[in-house]
């Protein structure tokens, strides 16, 4: 705006859009570098994209595939209920058993996960026989001059620790942790005063985190879930270092390697694992306006606003 | 009904929230806790359902020692207004009010029954808000379904931390009015928190002044509070214009109306003015043959003039006497329903009110 200069009316203003040059530049260069790629794509031969297209719905490949969304499912299933024991020891006032919750918390998220799931996959070692009995029965026994081990019954190590058991254990555990947190922060999220008046209206603790505190914490919770779902997924590739054989990532690369044609089978797996995490991500969006309810309006646009682009992994 | 025995509250870090408190509730009574701001009001509060437990001393609830009762089924039957309302917002307004019959395993019938019963009682149209969530809800309507849900499986008594405290004036004089008239209906024996002294004077059939520290400074019902206070800390708290506030809390009595003569509507101006003589006064009530004050005339017109809206008997002298200011007269006249009872003047005002602080001045203390 400019003041109007001398007793002159001002004349009408001109209008003319702004002008945005760089934009223009942008665009030219991002068009020009997608050309090439799908030209590349088109073109190079090494991509051989009838080989990889015949092989990638082979059947051990389908199998993996199972194999490596219900491995997803269970993993994040037992992390979850897991994380929620953690975060509740953790908010314990005893602090011997929240001291236990992190400890738990600080030895799984330090180790990476596959070291740990190299680790599990070689519990068999530690371990030739599990068995189900009296804590420390051999000592026990022992002790009252009695011979015997105080189990109830055993089998062998190797058979429950079977790769895929050893794996998944290893991913839940792992998971375990990391929900924890998540929980956690949830749980802090949530005004004291409500569990305070739940409990007023003579809801014992239990009762007010299951049916106060958790469910006002989705709304917290929900959304990183939804991440770490997405990333286990991801991890289940981890499980060929296990080594679990009839895995998603383990038989595309078998395949690669018998044919010597590694490269297809690892766009392969790259198209694999983008169109189902993709189908997760909207999942994670219709869930999370779910939990949105009970939310002030504006609340409920800022919730969306922050976590969908976040959550949908755009940008 | 209920009864605090030498309470005491030491918090773990030190604290002492409440000290020595000996209170007793009967039934059906508004006790008001009021006090400045961390005095231990919500403290005593929460120890009477065991939200705190006492460090010291004995709660008794109905003949029962409240420290021997499960706390959980204890709470059940203590309906508990919290402080900020504290209404559940992942649940609608029907199952914030039904969560204690929800816990005592009411079926869903009865519970939604209860529910409409609640809402209506409280002044909210079921039809309207039992489906809706909190937040969809006005401060003073959400403070409303706090009253519905702590009354919702009909507690005996009733805890009330400042209820009216986070909405605003507007709306905290309609609830107070509310409040009254509800409790005028299920006669619930209540504690009720508050710093706000109007509150107190305006709800409270007794007022506990605590201090900070936790002191009883004095118990007692308003009139007395405001007439006499015990302590220099109660005067202070009170306000220098408890006089003002006395008036809320003091009724009209007939004895102190000051009687002009009355001249029936039908009489001429001859017999208006010999009443007027053999009175010694100068001006008259007229009234018609019902009874019912119609003007007041005075010489040398000795015609009826409009008199001022007439107050009823059952006002308190506040209203009275703000009638009274308003009024180009300097007197308004008194009425049991229609029939007229006398006239009230600054001066009858006046005296209504020291004399009520006289009588309740014990001995020996000076007002
Ligand atoms: N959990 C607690 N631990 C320690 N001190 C507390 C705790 N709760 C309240 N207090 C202290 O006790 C006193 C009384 O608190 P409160 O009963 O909440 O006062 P009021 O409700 O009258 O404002 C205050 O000094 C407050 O700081
Ligand atoms: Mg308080």
């Amino acid at each position: 705006m400019t003041e109007p200069t001398g007793q002159a009316r001002p004349e009408p203003i001109k209008a003319v859009p702004v002008r945005h040059p760089g934009r223009w530049v942008g665009i030219v260069v991002v068009a020009i570098l997608t050309a090439m790629f799908l030209h590349m794509l088109l073109t190079n031969d090494a991509f051989q994209w009838q080989f990889m297209f015949d092989n990638m719905f082979s059947e051990p490949v389908l199998k993996g595939a199972w194999t490596t969304l219900w491995v997803t499912v269970v993993a994040m299933i037992l992390g979850v209920v897991i994380g929620v024991i953690i975060a509740v020891m953790r908010l314990s006032p005893n602090p011997v058993i929240s001291s236990a919750a992190f400890a738990y918390t600080w030895f799984f998220r330090a180790v990476p996960r596959v070291v740990l799931l190299v680790l599990f996959g070689n519990l068999g070692i530690l371990y030739a026989e599990v068995g189900f009995g009296l804590p420390f029965g051999e000592q026990l026994l022992g002790l009252f001059g009695l011979e015997g081990s105080g189990q109830i019954f055993g089998v062998d190590a190797n058979k429950i620790l079977s790769g895929l058991v050893a794996g998944l254990l290893g991913l839940s555990l792992s998971e375990g942790a990391y929900m924890g947190e998540i929980v956690r922060a949830g749980i802090q999220s949530i005004d004291p005063g409500q569990a305070e008046a739940a409990q007023a209206l003579g809801m014992g603790r239990g009762l007010t985190m299951q049916r106060i505190v958790l469910p006002q914490a989705m709304r917290v919770i929900v959304p990183p879930t939804g991440n770490e779902t997405i990333a286990m997924l991801k991890d289940t590739a981890l499980l060929a270092f296990v080594p679990v054989t009839n895995e998603l990532f383990f038989q595309l690369q078998a395949i690669g390697s018998r044919t010597f044609q590694v490269f297809p089978m690892l766009v392969a797996a790259c198209l694999w694992y983008l169109s189902m995490t993709s189908v997760l991500m909207v999942g994670q969006y219709f869930l999370e306006k779910r939990f949105a309810r009970g939310v002030q309006g504006r609340a409920k646009e800022k919730l969306l606003k922050a976590t969908v682009p976040t959550g949908a992994g755009i940008e | 009904m209920l009864r605090l025995d030498a309470v005491s509250k030491r918090y773990a870090d030190g604290t002492v929230a409440v000290h020595d408190l000996t209170l007793d509730v009967a039934r059906g009574e508004v006790c008001v806790l009021v006090g400045p701001s961390g005095c231990g009001k919500t403290t005593t509060m929460r120890m009477v359902n065991r939200l705190i437990e006492p460090t010291s001393g004995r709660i008794v609830l109905d003949g029962r020692d409240v420290t021997h009762v499960d706390p959980v089924a204890l709470r059940r039957g203590i309906g508990y207004v919290i402080q900020q309302v504290g209404l559940f917002p992942h649940q609608t307004i029907e199952a914030n009010v039904a969560t204690v019959p929800a816990l005592l395993g009411w079926d869903r019938a009865r519970a939604r029954a209860r529910v409409r019963e609640l809402l209506e009682l409280v002044g909210l149209d079921p039809e309207v808000y039992a489906r809706r969530y909190p937040h969809e809800l006005s401060g003073g309507q959400r403070q409303r379904v706090g009253v519905a849900r702590a009354l919702a499986a009909d507690p005996p008594v009733l805890l009330m931390d400042e209820p009216f405290g986070a909405v605003d004036p507007i709306a905290r004089d309609r609830l107070q009015a509310e409040f009254l008239r509800l409790q005028a209906a299920v006669r619930k024996t209540v504690v009720f928190v508050t710093h706000d002294i109007e509150e107190a004077v305006r709800l409270g059939d007794r007022i506990a002044v605590l201090r900070q520290g936790g002191y009883l400074e004095q118990y007692a019902p308003p009139r007395v509070l405001l007439g006499a206070p015990a302590t220099a800390f109660v005067a202070d708290f009170v306000g220098s214009d408890r006089g003002l506030k006395r008036l809320a809390v003091t009724p009209i009595r007939v004895a102190d109306l000051e009687q002009p003569p009355v001249v029936p509507a039908s009489a001429t101006a001859g017999e208006a003015g010999a009443a007027l003589d053999a009175a010694g006064a100068d001006w008259a009530m007229v009234v018609d043959a019902a009874g019912a004050p119609v003007g007041w005339l005075t010489r040398p017109g000795l015609v009826p003039q409009p008199a001022p809206d007439p107050v009823p008997v059952t006002a308190s002298l506040k209203t009275a006497f703000s009638r009274l200011l308003q009024a180009d007269t300097g007197w308004v006249a008194v009425v049991d329903g229609a029939s007229y009872l006398g006239v009230l003047t600054p001066a009858t005002v006046h005296e209504a009110l020291r004399r009520s602080v006289a009588a309740e001045t014990p001995p020996g203390s000076a007002p």
